[in-house]
């Protein structure tokens, strides 16, 4: 499994491109704020549509602008970890965890309920709410989410950020086993310099 | 206590109200959905004739309705040769009323709690898998339903308490468009009429504060466990 992406966008005075390949593992994308590493991740999400270029995961083509290839959001499978989480707050954590899975083709799932909360550690929180969860616990709801959902490549935006300390680090375990022990390319934004030399495997700087 | 009359003049209103609301609820909804959401030509003149009734003189709306839904009107013929409904001094045309006047206070709760849904959250559904349908069904609807339920609430309550349109559309006539307000008005011309007037009154109080109620408790039920109870349910 692997990424291509080349894309460009404009965004008012900005102009954001990334231009990079990588075989697979935990790819960071690392740059100051601004320099648009989120964009670029909801490109390749397809939440946001490059001017020009083109994305490929797995050998498949997501988007090509010459080719006139844009695949809708909701095929393209991608397991999106959001900064701040963004489980649905009117279902339980259950729900949340099983939303992508129903959606999922039945021979495309590589993951069950009960394997995902076993390797997260969830299983005692399925019944709650998300309101009432910690920001830890949170995250880790998230990452379950989006790993149920099937996806081919999982991105990650900045999951550590709105953690503390000790929280960040029980995340960074988990995000470590993530790129160890399953077969899924990330795609990593991060702005902090130590989260990154201690989790990537390859590292794609963007200037702002 | 009440006389045969004034339980008449009851069930008509909450007939009236509860007819002209369910009508228009959908209606409402749909305006509510361009107006937070769409992004066309016009939108603009589309939000100023939905409040229109709410800043227009009653008379006037009711004057406007009866041109357009009376017997003559080009609205009220068409309704009248291809489905049978008249609208002219019956119940009907208060529930017209009723329902054009509480459109534009169903219209802003509505849109307000769908611009309070975070999009945010939409995008999360659709990167997961979810149609633009399933999104709507299973992540907008419901974060926006507190909102819904405020909004029909709130109609309801407006008409009950209609006057001015109804009585200038289809007139004061017992057990067909005398709803509570216009009999409080008709008792309030009549010599002795006092206490009737405020046996009525007391009704409309009880009724208006029982939606108030009813409101509140739906909007905390509806929110229940996800702490999300302030989006949009407090309007006015």
């Amino acid at each position: 499994m692997s990424f291509e992406v080349r894309v460009e966008r404009r965004l008012g005075e900005r102009m954001i491109r990334a231009d990079f390949a990588a075989p697979g593992g935990l790819t960071a994308l690392f740059g100051p704020s601004g320099a648009g590493k989120t964009s670029v991740l909801n490109m390749v999400a397809g939440l946001l549509k490059p001017d020009e270029g083109r994305v490929a995961v797995g050998g498949e083509v997501l988007f090509d602008s010459g080719a006139g290839i844009d695949v809708p959001v909701r095929h393209r499978r991608s397991g999106y970890v959001f900064q701040d989480g963004r489980l649905f707050l009117h279902r339980r954590v259950r729900d949340n965890l099983l939303y992508g899975w129903k959606l999922a083709e039945p021979e495309a799932r590589w993951m069950t309920l009960e394997q995902a909360t076993d390797f997260l550690g969830i299983g005692h929180l399925l019944e709650r709410w998300p309101r009432t969860l910690s920001g830890g616990e949170a995250q880790r709801v998230a990452i379950g989410r989006a790993l149920l959902s099937a996806p081919r490549v999982l991105l990650m935006d900045e999951p550590l950020a709105s953690l503390d300390a000790p929280r960040r680090e029980e995340i960074m375990q988990v995000i470590e086993r993530l790129r160890d022990e399953l077969a899924l390319p990330i795609l990593y934004v991060s702005h902090d310099r130590s989260e990154v030399d201690r989790l990537a495997s390859q590292v794609i700087e963007l200037i702002g | 206590m009440f006389t045969a009359d004034e339980w008449e003049v009851v069930r008509l209103s909450l007939k009236v109200s509860a007819v002209a609301v369910g009508l228009t609820l959908p209606v409402a909804f749909a305006l509510a959905w361009l107006l937070a959401r769409g992004r066309f030509h016009g939108k603009v003149l589309v939000d100023a004739l939905v409040h229109l009734p709410l800043v227009l003189p009653p008379v006037v709306t009711g004057w406007l309705l009866l041109i357009m839904f009376g017997a003559n009107g080009p609205a009220g013929r068409w309704l009248s040769e291809w489905l049978g409904l008249t609208f002219m001094f019956r119940w009907t045309g208060a529930a017209l009323a009723a329902a054009v006047m509480a459109l534009p206070l169903m219209v802003r709760a509505m849109r307000l709690s769908i611009e309070a849904v975070d999009k945010r959250l939409e995008d999360a559904a659709a990167t997961l898998g979810a149609s633009p349908a399933r999104v709507f069904a299973t992540i907008t609807l419901p974060l926006a339903v507190p909102g819904l339920l405020a909004g029909a609430v709130l109609g309801f309550a407006r008409s009950i308490g209609e006057f001015g349109a109804t009585i200038t559309f289809v007139s004061n006539i017992p057990g067909e468009t005398r709803t509570l307000p216009l009999a409080i008005y008709g008792a309030l011309q009549v010599p002795g009429g006092e206490a009737q007037v405020t046996r009525l009154s007391l009704i409309a109080v009880a009724l208006s504060l029982a939606a108030l109620v009813v409101s509140e408790v739906l909007v905390r039920r509806s929110g229940q466990g996800r702490g999300n109870s302030g989006s949009g349910c407090h309007v006015l």
